[in-house]
């Protein structure tokens, strides 16, 4: 037992160490390769654009939900008008950017680690290092870019939707008093929740990304490879958000609110 | 000229090259046997850099490459072309990207000059104007054929394939094996060819290394390897199976 321990643990920070490579990789390659900016926008195109769908139906339903269960509670106290300001603090400091982490790690670093994987076992990889391009060159940074700059609009979207559909549960099938709920969420809302919901989307991209393509690039041989290559990015990557995510808001808490 | 020193490779437990040596002179011509699982494209990858050995070192141009970092290997690959097993084409890029490839990543060739070099190569290798096709509609005899025309689209010096006959039909096999004596022919590159395709090998092997147990078993020019006496080398170029092995006795 003792042994399967040290070997999870030995594993782990094998891994682990992978990744920072990996990562040293990118930023290396960023800074000193030529990027090529057609692939990036593509990648982009299918971050971005084809994710939106599941973000905005993601982030409207928690919306409304939240507003519904956070409205039952208030309504005991008389605080109606408050609900829609629980909704909004919550999804743009934390829900926004943690569900569409999700989401995006469930649609994009899925189809990243199966596509690398699959070019992996069909031998693609190997033939662009005969053609004398890195990997991390042509597929990773492409991919890692667009993931950074796609998740903060993605949050952005699911926050604004979010808060959307949780007005529209609140004025329009709770009763809330409209005025006094724009209001109250107003007041309550700081621009550094959403700084804080995009801060945190950006290092949630880079995990997607960094995670999606590292299982990619080192999956197993065969179907079974791949599969289990995309299986473990994204678990890995759903753990790596919420992880990172309670750690980077006590950070951003103590940075953006300095006492 | 590339060399080989004592190269170790094992992948857990089993060893798969058990200190294979050899030196491989500019402009040859050199076929690679070997039975199934021999070690032969495991030999082959690291000829250029894609695998590292356990132990041992291989040299291209007196560079080793074991001491060279990914991004230094890159520059050395730019003297290979590389024909896979399965072709390993680019399956998002269609054909005439997969054969400008190189040439556009490299960016020292206008879009027209890597175009006409394209629509070159294609004719090189009997598939004129498929430059838009996606590598999905092509035959498997058909991939291999662009597979080759992309290895030899930047003018490689040395040209490697793994297993170039594997899969087809005897007569694109044969078409196959009459391209690659052309490409060696016309542009008078050092050719590395691993097969265990006695056709291929007696058509282009001017020289002949076999392998068995991860090590050269005999390294002789074709008209040798081909008379042998010996009883595994005759058994193997004549394709004669041991009874003991498949359980007959």
């Amino acid at each position: 037992m003792m042994g399967q321990n040290t070997g999870t643990q030995s594993g782990f920070f094998r891994e682990a160490g992978r990744l920072t490579l990996l990562f040293a990789e990118i930023i290396r390659s960023i800074c000193t390769q030529r990027l090529a900016w057609s692939d990036v926008l593509y990648q982009l195109y299918f971050i971005g654009n084809r994710s939106q769908t599941v973000v905005l139906i993601t982030g409207s339903f928690t919306g409304m939900v939240l507003c519904a269960q956070t409205y039952f509670q208030f309504h005991k106290v008389k605080m109606d008008s408050a609900s829609l300001s629980i909704v909004s603090v919550a999804m743009a400091s934390e829900l926004g950017p943690v569900l569409a982490g999700l989401m995006v790690a469930g649609r994009v670093g899925a189809a990243m680690t199966a596509e690398l994987g699959t070019m992996r076992v069909t031998e693609q990889i190997d033939a662009l290092r005969t053609l004398a391009t890195h990997p991390v060159d042509y597929l990773v940074v492409p991919r890692f870019l667009a993931t950074v700059v796609a998740m903060p609009l993605l949050t952005v979207e699911a926050i604004a939707i979010g808060i959307a559909a949780g007005w529209f549960v609140a004025t329009g099938v709770l009763g809330v008093d409209p005025a006094y709920s724009i209001k109250h969420m107003l007041h309550f809302t700081e621009v550094n929740h959403l700084l804080m919901g995009s801060l945190k989307a950006v290092v949630f991209g880079g995990i997607i990304a960094l995670i999606g393509c590292y299982k990619g690039l080192n999956c197993g041989d065969g179907a079974e490879g791949v599969g289990r290559a995309t299986n473990d990015a994204v678990v890995h990557a759903c753990v790596g958000i919420l992880v990172t995510n309670f750690f980077l808001t006590m950070f951003l808490r103590s940075v953006l609110y300095p006492q | 000229m590339i060399e080989a020193r004592s190269i170790i490779k094992s992948f857990g437990k089993q060893s798969v090259l058990a200190g294979v040596s050899f030196v491989i002179e500019a402009g040859q011509s050199v076929v690679v046997l070997g039975r199934s699982g021999s070690g032969k494209s495991v030999l082959l990858k690291h000829l250029v850099g894609l695998m590292e050995p356990d132990s041992g070192e291989v040299l291209v141009g007196g560079q080793p490459l074991n001491r060279m970092t990914e991004r230094q290997l890159l520059e050395v690959r730019r003297k290979f072309g590389m024909l896979f097993q399965g072709a390993a084409l680019f399956d998002s890029l269609s054909v005439g990207e997969n054969i400008g490839f190189a040439m556009r990543r490299e960016r020292k060739l206008t879009v027209d000059e890597i175009n006409r070099r394209i629509a070159e190569m294609l004719e090189l290798v009997d598939l004129p104007g498929i430059q838009n096709k996606k590598p999905s509609e092509l035959s498997g005899g058909m991939k291999k054929r662009v597979g080759l025309a992309r290895a030899i689209a930047h003018r490689p010096e040395v040209l490697l394939y793994d297993e170039p006959t594997t899969g087809l039909d005897p007569v694109g096999a044969d078409s196959i094996d009459q391209l690659m004596e052309r490409v060696c022919e016309q542009l008078k590159v050092t050719s590395i060819i691993v097969t265990h395709d006695m056709r291929t090998a007696r058509r282009l092997g001017r020289r002949i290394l076999l392998l068995r147990d991860g090590k050269i078993f005999l390294d002789s020019p074709a008209s040798v390897v081909f008379e042998s006496k010996d009883p595994y080398v005759h058994n193997f170029v004549n394709g004669i199976a041991n009874p003991k092995e498949v359980g007959l006795l």
